[in-house]
């Protein structure tokens, strides 16, 4: 660290020595209740993250109002701002289009498939490294971080001729084969691992005479249940996001997962906002209801990721 | 616990009861193992692939794939298409990520605070975008910033200013997609560095409060330096995706990315020469140097971030 804190206050305090034995007396009164001048919170703090929650919701709200009218309402001055009821009609438009209901029971499936079995792969690998010695564990473990920055999004065009070599052209598998292990994954729950579970306990299970595998079942797993449904989640979100890989692969509209069925919803030159904002909706709201029941968790499953990212 | 445990049968005990044996050393590496083959199969392989195709005529139809050496690496720099999208793909990438690292700090600071009120409420709330589609942001911004209708149009003309085609200019396309990023990122990266700003000793704030350093002097001198390896990570995740950025510019304009080509991206080239014009060799050609853009960039923060530590 280039500037300590320590070299910053001397100069500040050189010209104010009774500000500094003020300091250094109010540091004792202090010692119970720490950090009292800094622990008020600016009236200015609640305005600014005021205005930036309401940035954050004004557009997902926008959303509802265009879904739930119709087109010559938006386009009216002054756009409508409220909800209407044209929500049941948009949705018929939507479906003599694409079969919607369908690409939402795809994204679902997808999603799911892909949440469940990171949830297994990752916790299992996340265990290997938080808690198993191994030759090259670290090596190992440094390359899984390492290939979080390689942008394989790029290998699109191998990847679509491996899909058809495979015939897994417009099947579920070329979306959830590839997507079952995440390097992110893999270091989340090695993250959560060493924070639930003592080494101590492992030790006793071994000298036991348990087997790794029955370790992972009997003890990691239990205690790691949370947190890796917290994981799952976030997993089954960013897979039912996901947009340019499935836009790749799937051909069929009976295949098509909800994202790129919206997609197709909007021709070339014009789109008709209604319809487009109904499928939206219907596409958005059970990412938004998951988010309302766990989306505290995921705060804090994010928040414990990232300590050493 | 002395049931079990031969559920495999190389798994036999040897001395005190322990399960001794190759098998349990060797265990580690199965449960790594996928890992390492997916990446091998749909990461490290197609990329590595992606080089090899890169110097091949490669069409869809045709099983012949006529070797060309750099002809596609040729054919790429003397296109007007690649420098254009090469210039939108960075201008967008700066106007996103340096307003949103920003934004991220400053709102990650008014949160680490222990009096604040409803933390749970705030930063749920801002983290709410990060949750909605992509494409569900990208459609809700163009019809935010439509030209004819739309709230912006009509907040322009109640101020009775000029009306902007937004999707007109390469410029204005940046903005609205350089927000669009912002508005999905911003959150996300307030709580990771929240996150860090957590982890770091209260005992340095104390520090800095008994010496009488303000809020802005211990922010910088004391917040900033504990959380720069967070801060590089960032920069590194959001250099890997925002150079990829495609969703934005394919619906923000169109698959060409626009008449002009106003918002094309290197990624949105990448996909139409492959997936429309079925070019893969050129497209190939196309992703080895966007990745090689990316690893040079990483290297850049790396060697930066050195700098200002060594400093």
């Amino acid at each position: 660290m280039p500037v300590t804190s320590k070299e910053q206050p001397r100069t500040a305090g050189v010209g104010r020595p009774v500000s500094r034995a003020a300091a250094r007396s109010r540091r004792r009164s202090l010692d119970s209740s720490r950090r009292r001048r800094r622990e008020g919170t600016p009236w200015f703090s609640y305005v600014v993250l005021t205005i930036s929650v309401l940035l954050a919701l004004i557009p997902l709200y926008w959303m509802f109002v265009v879904g739930s009218n119709d087109t010559s309402a938006v386009s009216r001055f002054p756009p409508v701002f409220l909800p209407g009821g044209n929500f049941l009609h948009n949705l018929g438009v939507v479906d003599s289009i694409v079969p919607f209901g369908r690409s939402l029971i795809n994204s679902a499936i997808v999603s799911g498939a892909v949440a469940l079995l990171q949830m297994f792969f990752c916790s299992l690998a996340g265990f290997a490294f938080a808690k198993l010695r191994f030759r090259g564990r670290r090596l190992l473990f440094l390359l899984v971080i390492a290939t979080m920055a390689l942008p394989s999004q790029l290998g699109l065009v191998p990847m679509y001729l491996i899909m058809s070599k495979l015939s897994w052209i417009d099947t579920y598998w070329a979306l959830v084969v590839p997507g079952a292990v995440s390097a992110f994954g893999v270091f989340w729950m090695r993250q959560v691992v060493i924070g639930t579970i003592p080494d101590e306990l492992i030790d006793a299970a071994k000298s036991d005479g348990c087997s790794t595998f029955r370790i992972y079942r009997s003890i990691v797993v239990p205690n790691i249940r949370g947190s890796a449904a917290v994981f799952g989640l976030f997993v089954a979100m960013t897979t039912w996001n996901d947009f340019l890989w499935p836009l790749v692969v799937l051909n069929t509209p009976d295949m098509f997962t909800s994202q790129v069925a919206i997609q197709q919803l909007r021709t070339q030159y014009t789109i008709d906002y209604s319809t487009v904002m109904t499928a939206s909706v219907l596409a958005t709201l059970p990412l938004l209801l998951l988010f309302v029941a766990a989306g505290k968790q995921l705060v804090a499953g994010i928040m414990e990721g990232a300590v050493k990212g | 616990m002395t049931t079990s445990l031969t559920w495999r049968a190389p798994a036999t005990r040897g001395r005190n009861g322990r399960v001794s044996s190759v098998w349990e050393r060797f265990t580690p590496y199965i449960y790594i193992a996928p890992f390492f083959l997916l990446f091998l199969a749909f990461g490290l392989g197609p990329l590595l692939f992606t080089g090899w195709v890169s110097l091949h005529d490669w069409q869809l139809l045709g099983d012949t794939h006529r070797y060309v050496g750099l002809q596609n690496y040729g054919e790429m720099f003397n296109d007007p298409r690649f420098w254009k999208a090469l210039r939108n793909t960075l201008a967008i990438f700066i106007l996103s990520t340096v307003p949103c690292m920003g934004l991220a700090l400053g709102l990650a600071s008014m949160l680490n605070n222990r009096t604040l009120r409803a933390k749970t409420f705030w930063r749920m709330a801002l983290l709410v975008p990060n949750v909605t589609p992509l494409v569900t942001v990208t459609l809700v911004f163009t019809s935010i910033f439509g030209r004819d209708y739309g709230p912006v149009t009509w907040i322009l003309r109640s101020l009775h200013l000029p009306v902007i085609d937004w999707g007109a200019s390469a410029m204005t396309t940046q903005i609205v997609i350089a927000i669009m990023v912002i508005w999905r990122w911003t959150g996300y990266n307030t709580l990771i560095y929240l996150a860090a700003m957590q982890a770091v000793p209260s005992a340095m704030y104390d520090c800095a409060e008994i010496d009488g350093a303000g809020r802005w002097t211990t922010f910088t001198q004391v917040t900033l330096p504990m959380i720069r390896p967070t801060i590089l990570f960032t920069v590194v995740t959001s250099t890997v995706g925002g150079l990829q950025i495609f969703t934005e510019p394919l619906l923000f304009t169109s698959p060409t990315g626009g008449n002009n080509g106003q918002g094309l991206t290197v990624t949105l080239l990448l996909y139409g020469q492959a997936f429309n014009s079925f070019k893969f060799g050129y497209a190939s050609a196309i992703a080895i140097a966007l990745l090689f853009i990316i690893l040079v960039l990483s290297l850049v923060n790396f060697a930066v971030a050195r700098l200002i530590r060594s400093s």
